[in-house]
């Protein structure tokens, strides 16, 4: 021991705390190691973090932001809109010439700026016929007299500039925030004083809903219904021959979806290779040769086998942990074949069960090439509704606000699966 | 129904035994049979999507490599192949690197919001992707990255992490910490340590998470069609394209391409698997 180390543990007050070679009290010493040891973890995981918030949860939240966003009428119509808060929409009169002075004012300066159109096409998912009337009135506002009065000309250019029911609109959307999107996407719509569903048959969005929910249940139902028996084999087979039959599940699992969902149309075709072999064994007739693409069957075939391996995969590893001799022991107690795998295995089998159909109907739901390709009109997914609001009805709010919808609903179900399973536990191949 | 059939087994055991392995054998065949069909039907002489009678009587006439060829010389399936191989790889890069030092940070015992941060950190796989392209487009058109080569590679990159934190995360379960201690009391700093002794024995797991991370890139439809430009169409956003609008019998060579590709990353897979378990003094199963 060298003199140094000699002189601080001399210089150690005797005072019964422990100590660490420094001097420093054992306790402070362990706080530090452990406060470095948080501060590496941090350092490390913190690039990522920061990488996974500004690139993906960023976008998360902006549309979720966009989805209540509605700064689109009081931007465009600023004065209008101020005026317009003290009108009374129940008194049953169009709002005065106040308002429609102010209308003229930013309605000219929109003219200028090009963006009256924006808006035109903004009110008119809210009420056909907006978009119309914008364009009207933005081509003839420069004609226009000065001096006013407004009222009569705005009338003039299009008569819905007098109908209580076009300010009722705009008042209705002056506010920055709305929950319309969301009425919008639950087939809601709020009338003057009370809010209620529409009419059973204009009623699409909760149809889809309803449709994705029946389908992706439809897909977990037929991937358990084909998956238990493989998982059931590959369990009980020797362990290199279910390696080898391992290889058939994970091949699929690791060919390009779109691979897969060519093959899929090829056969499907109603001059495709499923149909000449039905019509070639005469199970059908050339005339009635079977529709099986672009419709919900196909789908629902299509995305069975996408997701199928989604559900073996985590049967057989649940399956696998079972001991064979549990239904020995009930076997020799006098249970039949049947009994004893209804009884004992089954029972065991359901966390995988679980775990599975819930992974491949949180896959199935949010789903969005296959049913695009194969699904026609009737075999698509709400996620093609919300594909369609972004690219080409441009009606962002509405697809941000079925997103958050999804979403939710997606998380929801995530969160059953991690009761279950853990995604610490979630593995891969 | 176990491996094998005890000799008192009445006869309704024994065509069960069978009859079960019939019905594997389908459910097999119901796998396999869609992406093995594309092969054969690839080399049509026609440009069909079936069998033809020539190919069916296996005359070689009805054999052709012209939907090969066309794949090699149509320059929008070159361009869309040059684009593919220009974003998966560095996409790939950025999500292993930031992937396996974030699953080494998580590995250490003490985390503060352990179970918040992985959470967050796995959610770009849980998300649908619609969802994550929808709101990516939105964002990345307000901060100008809509359209651009790097919007689509951060995109594909935080896509792809989940898969490096689960692979890496899994392998660093196995790993010894005495090993670091014992670097590090015989004198190696920290960097040393981790590229000497960590990074040897969790290089299969970093490896098959960049495999994943790569398919998830090279396979990624719904984000890219969303967010690149004309310029940054790849080959399963022409592939989608071509089976909406035109079908063309080229995809049929392009996608019996990619099968053979997914065969051999499979492989890769496997082997690097096996590897690791033999390192970690495990018995390869």
């Amino acid at each position: 021991m060298n003199s140094a180390v000699t002189d601080t543990m001399e210089s150690m007050p005797d005072d019964g705390v422990m100590r660490a070679a420094d001097g420093t009290p054992l306790k402070k010493s362990l706080a530090r190691a452990l406060r470095r040891e948080k501060l590496r973890s941090f350092v490390l995981i913190a690039p990522l973090l920061l990488f996974i918030l500004i690139s993906f949860l960023a976008p998360i939240a902006d549309m979720l932001f966009r989805s209540v966003q509605n700064d689109i009428v009081s931007d465009t119509l600023p004065e209008t809109v101020q005026v317009l808060a003290d009108w009374d929409p129940t008194s049953g009169d169009a709002p005065d010439e106040a308002v429609f002075a102010a209308l003229y004012r930013d309605f000219y300066q929109a003219r200028e700026q090009r963006i009256h159109t924006r808006l035109g096409s903004r009110l008119n998912y809210e009420s056909p016929g907006f978009s119309g009337m914008f364009r009207r009135t933005g081509r003839e506002i420069r004609r226009y007299d000065e001096a006013g009065p407004y009222k009569s000309q705005f009338i003039e250019t299009d008569e819905d500039w007098g109908s209580v029911e076009t300010w009722r609109i705009i008042q209705k959307f002056s506010p920055r925030y709305t929950p319309g999107y969301y009425l919008t996407a639950i087939d809601a719509e709020s009338t003057s004083d009370s809010l209620q569903l529409k009419p059973e048959d204009e009623r699409i969005y909760l149809k889809l809903f309803v449709r994705t929910m029946w389908m992706s249940i439809a897909i977990t139902v037929s991937c358990l219904l084909l998956g238990y028996p493989i998982a059931y084999l590959l369990a009980h087979v020797k362990r290199s021959t279910a390696n080898v039959l391992l290889i058939l599940v994970l091949l699929p699992f690791w060919t390009s979806l779109l691979v897969r969902t060519s093959a899929w149309k090829v056969l499907l075709q109603q001059q495709g290779v499923i149909n000449d072999i039905l019509v070639w064994a005469n199970l059908i007739d050339d005339a009635g040769r079977l529709v099986m693409i672009n419709n919900q069957t196909g789908t629902i075939i299509a995305m069975t086998h996408i997701l199928l391996p989604f559900m073996i995969l985590p049967l057989y590893s649940v399956m696998q942990t079972i001991s064979p001799s549990y239904v020995r022991a009930a076997k020799s107690l006098g249970a039949t074949d049947l009994t004893a795998f209804w009884k004992v295995y089954f029972p065991n089998t359901i966390p995988g069960i679980g775990a599975g159909a819930i992974l491949v109907f949180i896959l199935a739901i949010g789903y969005y090439i296959t049913p695009e390709l194969v699904g026609g009109t009737q075999g698509v997914f709400i996620s093609n509704r919300i594909a369609f609001h972004i690219s080409t009805s441009l009606n962002w709010g509405l697809a941000a606000a079925l997103g958050a919808m999804l979403l939710l609903l997606v998380l929801a179900l995530f969160y059953c699966y991690d009761r279950i399973v853990g995604i610490d536990n979630v593995k891969l191949g | 129904m176990a491996s094998a059939l005890p000799p008192y087994a009445s006869t309704g055991q024994i065509a069960w035994h069978y009859g079960f392995r019939v019905i594997c054998g389908l459910i097999f065949f119901f796998l396999i049979f869609p992406i093995m069909v594309i092969i054969p039907l690839s080399f049509n002489a026609q440009d069909f999507f079936t069998f033809t009678p020539e190919m069916l009587r296996l005359d070689p006439e009805g054999y052709s490599l012209k939907h090969y060829q066309d794949f090699f010389t149509n320059p929008d399936w070159q361009q869309a192949l040059r684009n593919s191989f220009a974003i998966a790889p560095v996409a790939t890069i950025l999500a292993t690197a930031l992937g396996t030092l974030a699953a080494i940070g998580l590995s250490q015992s003490h985390v503060p919001f352990k179970s918040a941060i992985m959470a967050i950190l796995i959610s770009p796989m849980i998300v649908p992707l619609i969802i994550s392209a929808a709101g990516m487009y939105f964002f990345y058109s307000r901060v100008g990255l809509q359209g651009t080569y790097w919007g689509v590679v951060l995109a594909h990159a935080a896509l792809g992490t989940p898969f490096v934190i689960i692979t890496v995360t899994a392998t660093l379960v196995g790993f010894d910490r005495s090993l670091t201690r014992a670097a590090a009391s015989m004198g190696a700093d920290p960097v040393t340590t981790f590229f000497k002794v960590q990074m040897p024995l969790i290089l299969p797991g970093v490896i098959s998470g960049a495999l994943f991370a790569f398919i998830t890139s090279f396979d990624e439809v719904v984000v890219v069609i969303f967010l690149g430009s004309a310029q940054q169409q790849t080959l399963p956003w022409q592939m989608f394209t071509g089976l909406r609008e035109q079908i063309s019998p080229t995809i049929l060579a392009v996608a019996a391409i990619m099968v053979v590709l997914s065969i051999m990353l499979l492989s890769t897979l496997e082997y690097v698997r096996r590897r690791s378990e033999r390192l970690r003094g495990m018995t390869p199963s």
